[in-house]
């Protein structure tokens, strides 16, 4: 056994206590879903979980005629202070079944324990703390004396990280004083089904959340075009978000979309090489690399670009892939088989592009979707590997020789979500900062969140700030105030 | 013995100098009457893409300008509208047949305006940004950024013909963002004359360029431009702002929509929607 080797270390899924079946959540109830149901499988074994119902158009019809009836005759009725405390119960009852959620994160969507555990759950407990205390203090809010709350929230969110995501959206909808219907995605709806069922511990309201797993091309667009929603949040594709931002047009309704990214995380030759190599790894390989904002364009300093991927290889050289139960694992599965043949043919294109491929040689489950941790050098601007959100475990480097040279590269595409910048000099970090166009800099680390921190993007990754004020703003009017 | 008057020739107004429409085409202006007032250049779709050139190549000066910079040229407009108030309230009366009282009545709103945005731009960025108290030891910050190059389509009713366009354009020039205006096409000698008073009030070329024409020819344009980063659709009927949305949709161009904000009045959430915010995260230690 060498030192990389370890005994199985595998959480036990024996907390789990899962219907083989799930219905929709809507006003306070279970119901049948009138589309047909569909079987959530684990993506690291392809083993059944359960099965969940697809919502239909009608069903969205039920949903939200349900957060209305709530919305009109509770929610926006009641003090702050109490819809704080539904909140704040919540996130008590998110921290008391923390570790069950990791579990079904882990298992419905294939990332590692050490990441649900860790990162997404505590995170989803803090964002309805955070929110939880905002609900009785709207007038600090920024718009005026009187702000007011929207409505009928429809939230789609995606499959990445599928709890904290839904957490992103309810908690700051709720504080505000709206309901909400969200539609988790296809993949990954177990957590977002164990979330209705604590709304249900906490006596939230009937018809205050409702929760709908379907098709985005059925219980989404329904949702979207729905003439009782007041404000739709959206995170996911670029592409979803164009036709939402063009469904809504003409209309009244508010809109948030957190869009694509292709972030760059920029190391200088004056960067503390290991800690940047650190922050490479946790830029792209964080959740394998499914992040919108990923620091997937590696640009780097050419007098120091054979220093840092040679590191940056060895580092990866220790990296675990497999079972995303195990402690131990750092790279899960791939959510789906639909996005690893995406990574699949998008990495095939960078070889055929002419950059050079690395990829971490390393034994691969026989079941479940995988792919092993991938850097292409000599990367060109133009290559598409480069260009295109790859949302897997593959790393573009680029070099660059001046501070000019490499904030063009980095702002030359169409997203703006995230950029990294390595380097010891503090004057240089906050010039480059300001001229990079991205809605969220790590500087001297990257893939940080907090519920108090601001999070969107620039340009075509989208509009609109989630967390913090910011991110309460987003769910509220001010009335007449200028 | 009475002086035969000078006319004026209104031409467009781009990266700061005053050219023709590139299409020779012009229109007759006219009072509410229908009587002659000037002929007005009708901005081509060639016009609207030279404007956006020129403002997007103002915005590194502009943006780059400290606040402190940004808020002096903003309050130096109003004062040069301030001593051109008469020849303001003269033109008004004749295009929208105000009376001498409204009219002036409506430069003054629209200098106050202009005063009131000026002192915002170095207000703005502590009002609405500020340091994130994150849960970790990280200096975490947020500041509003201007978001580029806002295209708008200035009111177009047949009132407040000045005090509309500051209305919509002021706010986005406050965090540094430049901007392609296209004026009320039935009375465009306020704004045109506007475009002097912009012209000899420090503002750089290209941060303010003022079209003239046609919105339902021209906005189309601007809202499936490339290059343009917000479209404010305030001036624009039920069906040109529906046709704008959806266009505006395939760049995820920030939209403000007809009605949204007032046509006349100052707002803070105005200024709020040309901006982007930006989150900074530095790590803290003693190492």
């Amino acid at each position: 056994m060498s030192f990389l080797e370890y005994a199985p270390a595998p959480e036990s899924t024996s907390i789990l206590n899962l219907s083989p079946s799930y219905g929709l959540f809507i006003n306070g109830e279970w119901v049948d879903g009138g589309d047909d149901s569909y079987t959530t499988i684990s993506p690291a074994t392809e083993k059944p979980i359960a099965e969940i119902a697809h919502a239909s158009a009608s069903d969205v019809d039920r949903a939200v005629s349900a957060a209305r009836r709530a919305y009109d005759t509770v929610w926006s009725r009641m003090s702050g202070a109490d819809r704080g405390k539904y909140l704040f119960r919540i996130a008590r009852l998110i921290q008391e079944r923390a570790r069950e959620l990791a579990v079904a994160e882990t298992l419905d969507n294939g990332k590692p324990i050490r990441e649900t555990r860790d990162v997404d759950v505590p995170l989803v407990a803090a964002w309805f703390f955070h929110y939880a205390g905002w609900a009785d203090k709207l007038e600090w809010a920024g718009l005026g004396a009187n702000p007011t709350s929207l409505g009928v929230a429809g939230q789609i969110i995606p499959w990445n990280f599928p709890l904290l995501m839904l957490a992103w959206k309810v908690a700051p909808a709720l504080a505000a004083g709206n309901t909400v219907v969200l539609k988790p995605a296809e993949t990954t709806p177990l957590t977002a089904l164990l979330f209705a069922e604590i709304c249900q511990q906490a006596g939230l309201p009937a018809g205050v959340v409702n929760i709908i797993p379907g098709r985005g091309s059925v219980a989404g667009a329904r949702l979207v075009e729905h003439p009782d929603v007041n404000k739709i949040a959206f995170t996911g594709s670029t592409a979803v978000g164009r036709q939402i931002a063009r469904t809504i047009a003409g209309t009244d309704k508010k809109l948030t979309l957190e869009l694509g990214g292709k972030g760059a995380n920029i190391v200088f030759d004056d960067a503390a090489v290991d800690e940047a190599v650190e922050g490479i790894v946790r830029g792209i390989f964080f959740n394998q690399g499914h992040v919108c904002c990923a620091g997937s364009r590696l640009l780097v300093q050419e007098n120091v670009h054979d220093e840092i991927v040679e590191k940056l290889t060895r580092r990866l050289s220790t990296l675990r892939l497999g079972d995303p139960l195990d402690k131990n694992t750092d790279i899960g599965a791939i959510n789906s088989k639909v996005q690893l043949d995406r990574i699949t043919a998008l990495v095939n294109t960078g070889e055929s592009e002419g950059a050079e491929r690395w990829t971490l040689d390393c034994p691969v489950p026989k079941a479940g979707f995988w792919f092993r941790p991938t850097v292409f050098t000599n990367v060109a601007t133009s290559n598409t590997i480069a260009r295109e959100e790859i949302f897997g475990p593959v790393l573009s480097v680029l070099t660059f020789r001046t501070a000019d040279e490499a904030i063009t590269k980095a702002n030359n595409t169409p997203y703006g979500l995230s950029a990294g910048i390595w380097t010891q000099n503090a004057s240089r970090m906050l010039r480059v900062a300001d001229e990079l166009r991205a809605g969220v800099i790590w500087a001297n680390t990257f893939n940080h969140f907090d519920p108090t921190s601001p999070f969107g993007g620039y340009k075509e990754s989208g509009y609109g700030r989630e967390g913090g004020r910011h991110g309460l703003t987003a769910y509220l009017s001010n009335g007449d105030a200028r | 013995m009475s002086r035969l008057p000078v006319a004026k020739t209104y031409k467009l107004f781009i990266g700061g100098a005053f050219p023709r429409s590139e299409s020779g085409r012009v229109y007759d202006v006219t009072t509410p009457a229908g009587e002659f007032i000037a002929n007005a250049s009708k901005a081509s779709r060639k016009d609207a893409r030279d404007a956006v050139v020129a403002a997007r190549a103002a915005v590194a000066k502009w943006s780059g300008a400290t606040a402190y910079n940004r808020g002096q040229v903003l309050y130096r407009i109003a004062e040069m509208l301030e001593g051109r108030t008469a020849q303001f309230s003269d033109e008004i009366q004749k295009s929208t047949g105000a009376s001498a009282k409204d009219a002036s009545t409506e430069v003054h709103a629209a200098i106050d305006l202009l005063v009131w945005y000026a002192g915002w731009t170095d207000k703005y960025a502590q009002v609405v940004g500020g340091a994130n108290p994150v849960a970790g030891p990280f200096f975490n910050l947020s500041v509003p950024e201007p978001t580029g190059v806002v295209a708008v389509v200035g009111p177009q009713s047949g009132h407040n013909s000045l005090l509309g366009l500051v209305a919509t354009v002021a706010p986005a020039l406050v965090t540094g963002n430049t901007v392609v205006v296209i004026a009320s096409e039935g009375s465009p000698c306020a704004a045109m004359s506007f475009a002097e008073v912009v012209a000899t009030s420090d503002v750089p070329g290209g941060v303010v360029n003022i079209l003239t024409g046609s919105p339902t020819e021209i906005a189309p344009w601007l809202a499936s431009h490339q290059d343009i980063n917000a479209i404010d659709l305030t001036g624009a009927d039920t069906e040109l702002a529906l046709a704008c949305e959806r266009d505006a949709a395939e760049t995820l161009k920030r939209v403000v929509r007809p009605g949204q904000f007032s046509a006349t009045l100052g707002s803070v959430d105005r200024i709020g929607a040309f901006v982007e915010t930006k989150t900074v995260w530095h790590t803290k230690s003693l190492s």
